[in-house]
């Protein structure tokens, strides 16, 4: 641990020795070892685990959401328990819960490459693929919310049959712009960045329909400079797309509420705070089902501690975020003395839906705070338990929003509590069998990581590294003549 | 029976690392050929440079793919909110000074434009999606996306030369120097 004690006394200027940067793949892996491994979890047989897992997630997908929808839509939005008040129930809770959990994956892809965070590339694949998929689960309540859903297309900008366009000042049509750019562009991102790892499995196919089908997809790629110049230019005019996409995304989202007049939700904290708990809930979600996969198919020089730790550090930024959040609604209620503001958030804290405030509390302020502890962050179990926690808890922060807003408005005549249907649970527990279930297939049948952009971190993979070799004493900065004048007594000296 | 007569496509050469490939591209860019490429794993950067490509020239079009964006956003926002049907609600007024209110659809569709001119901008730069190639048929070249870095200089170039460009290929350091061929 002695580094800056090393310092090179012999020539004029002082050398200070740079700090060795953590290797992003462990022990030293080659480049066909990379590609052994990660095509190997698509072309092996799947572990029995896969199947335990796959089985239930997809039994639950098919009674949830497709019995779940048969039903809603051969009985009609009555099944659901959506009241006169409460007109947006669970619904548009899980809409905004799933929406929420893709976000974490655009911003590993975008805002981390943008960042030149290498250590994105062991997780950017599954995440983005998380993205897409979540996306998936968030869109089928909208559109079934909607009552008729074969009267969906009236949100598409096309006159109906009276003439009639949409309203555009309306946040609800801005979501559906919002929301189907945003679905486009991660699946062109996740896309094209898989184009190359395709090209990979494709080589190493024998011929058959297999062969066939991952050489449609992708599209002839020969990994010629030619073509990754190009590649890297439209890979990076994605990510700067996406990144102001993606914040824009749940703010507007968070418009659906922020503009209303109704106490408790017209707030312009919104935006931020909104995206702030998509992050956060997206990383947790990131962390949920990338630590088992990452055991099962035994990726750890690939996903390495390292890579987990940053992430949970995220989670406790975010968390933190999240958590001042709730305090400045708090205060901005008392401080503008809204009489209004004030009793939403009073009902909050000590109404009949409290339980679900303190869930939220506990689940996404006081939980993350145990990764301020490194021993808690090497601990996988705990990683894991923390993510789930907040996976529940950010549920509950868009439950105690829209419910307890909604549950008591200025009509004491309404002030009914909320129960969801049996139709609401089944429902969004099928969209998480859903969930679980295209990230299986996900597993089973597309590369979980991207091959070529590991590849790219490895230190030979510089095509100055034979340089460097040469040179043994990279590494070494010439200190600045103010820092001399930092230390101007010789430094205490601990040569151990 | 038939017989197919063969056309000589190319060279190709292995090199042992990306160091190697990068120093070679440098030679062959010096000795003027025009019609080659560098096959590698993954991208290697700097080596446009060492080629002598340009940056490439996709933003160009992502840039104007943007723009009509934003006016597609902007005329369907105007023309059917304040010209063919005026919707008043909430007492928001229809005429162009509600045009911050169209601001997140003409936002979103700027994205939505440019992300599908990225798309097919990049395709037709790339010349994909192609199912075939020549090179698809040399013995060595699939593990280009394993673990292998290779040049391929083309017998369409002016320089080429059958013997000559062998030995350029040798004398910069490649290995496993192969003839492609393709179909006529």
């Amino acid at each position: 641990m002695s580094t800056a004690s090393e310092t090179n006394t012999t020539g004029d200027a002082p050398k200070l020795p740079v700090l060795k940067r953590e290797k992003l793949i462990l022990n030293g892996r080659s480049y066909h070892w990379i590609t052994e491994r990660i095509c190997g979890v698509l072309e092996n047989r799947q572990p029995f685990l896969w199947w335990l897992l796959f089985l239930p997630s997809a039994l639950i997908a098919a009674i949830g959401v497709g019995g779940g929808l048969f039903h809603l839509v051969s009985t009609g939005v009555g099944v659901w328990g959506n009241t006169n008040r409460v007109m947006w129930g669970w619904p548009i809770v899980n809409f905004v819960f799933w929406i929420g959990i893709g976000h974490a994956g655009t911003l590993i892809s975008a805002i981390l490459f943008l960042t030149r965070q290498n250590w994105r590339t062991s997780i950017n694949r599954a995440a983005e693929a998380m993205t897409i998929f979540a996306v998936m689960c968030a869109g089928i309540f909208p559109a079934f919310h909607v009552g008729r859903v074969w009267m969906a297309w009236f949100l598409a900008p096309i006159p109906n049959a009276n003439g009639i366009w949409q309203n555009f000042k309306s946040p609800l049509l801005w979501d559906v712009f919002a929301v189907s750019t945003y679905f486009t562009i991660s699946l062109i991102f996740w896309y094209l960045g898989m184009v190359p790892d395709l090209a990979t499995i494709r080589d190493r196919c024998k011929p058959g329909l297999r062969k066939l089908l991952y050489g449609i997809f992708s599209l002839g790629w020969r990994g010629g400079n030619r073509q990754w110049s190009h590649y890297e230019m439209a890979y990076l005019l994605l990510a700067a797309l996406s990144t102001p996409l993606v914040l824009s995304v749940h703010s507007v989202v968070s418009f659906d509420f922020a503009t209303s007049v109704v106490p408790g939700w017209h707030t312009t904290i919104f935006p931020p705070y909104f995206v702030a708990g998509a992050i956060f809930g997206g990383f947790a979600m990131v962390l949920t089902i990338m630590i088992p996969a990452r055991f099962i198919y035994g990726l750890q020089d690939l996903i390495t501690m390292k890579h987990i730790d940053n992430m949970a550090k995220i989670i406790l930024l975010t968390g933190t975020i999240v958590g001042y959040a709730y305090l400045m609604e708090l205060f901005v209620a008392f401080y503008s003395g809204a009489k209004f503001e004030m009793e939403a958030f009073k009902y909050r804290i000590t109404g009949p839906y409290s339980w679900a405030y303190f869930c939220m509390m506990f689940c996404n302020v006081i939980a993350p705070q145990i990764f301020w502890f490194k021993s808690m962050r090497e601990n996988l179990w705990v990683v894991m338990g923390v993510s789930m926690l907040v996976n529940i808890g950010m549920w509950f922060e868009r439950f105690v929003i829209i419910v307890t807003t909604l549950a008591r408005m200025w009509l004491p005549g309404d002030w009914k509590y909320y129960n969801p249907s049996g139709q609401d649970q089944l429902l969004f527990v099928g969209t998480i069998g859903m969930f679980l279930t295209l990230f299986l297939l996900f597993l089973r049948f597309l590369p979980c990581i991207n091959i070529a952009e590991v590849k790219w971190t490895l230190p030979e993979s510089d095509p100055h590294h034979d340089d460097h070799e040469d040179h043994p004493d990279e590494g070494t900065a010439v200190e600045a003549a103010y820092q001399k004048e930092l230390h101007s007594p010789a430094p205490a000296t601990a040569d151990t | 029976m038939s017989t197919t007569r063969k056309r000589v496509y190319g060279y190709l050469a292995e090199f042992k690392s990306a160091s190697a490939l990068y120093k070679a591209a440098e030679k062959v860019r010096d000795a003027g050929f025009r019609k080659w490429d560098c096959h590698s794993p993954y991208p290697i950067h700097g080596l446009d440079g060492a080629m002598g490509l340009k940056r490439s020239i996709l933003p160009f079009f992502v840039f104007f793919g943007g723009c009509t964006g934003l006016a597609t956003g902007f005329f369907l926002a105007y023309i059917t909110q304040v010209r063919i049907y005026p919707t008043v609600v909430q007492a928001k007024p229809a005429n162009i000074f509600t045009v911050p209110a169209f601001f997140p659809p003409m936002f979103e569709l700027t994205i939505l434009f440019s992300g599908f001119t990225v798309l097919f901008g990049l395709l037709a730069l790339m010349k994909l999606p192609r199912l075939n190639h020549p090179l698809f048929a040399s013995r060595q070249f699939h593990r280009t996306t394993d673990d292998a870095f290779f040049i391929a200089i083309e017998a369409r170039d002016p320089k080429f030369s059958p013997d000559g460009t062998r030995s350029l290929l040798e004398e910069i350091g490649g290995s496993n120097i192969e003839l492609i061929e393709e179909e006529d």
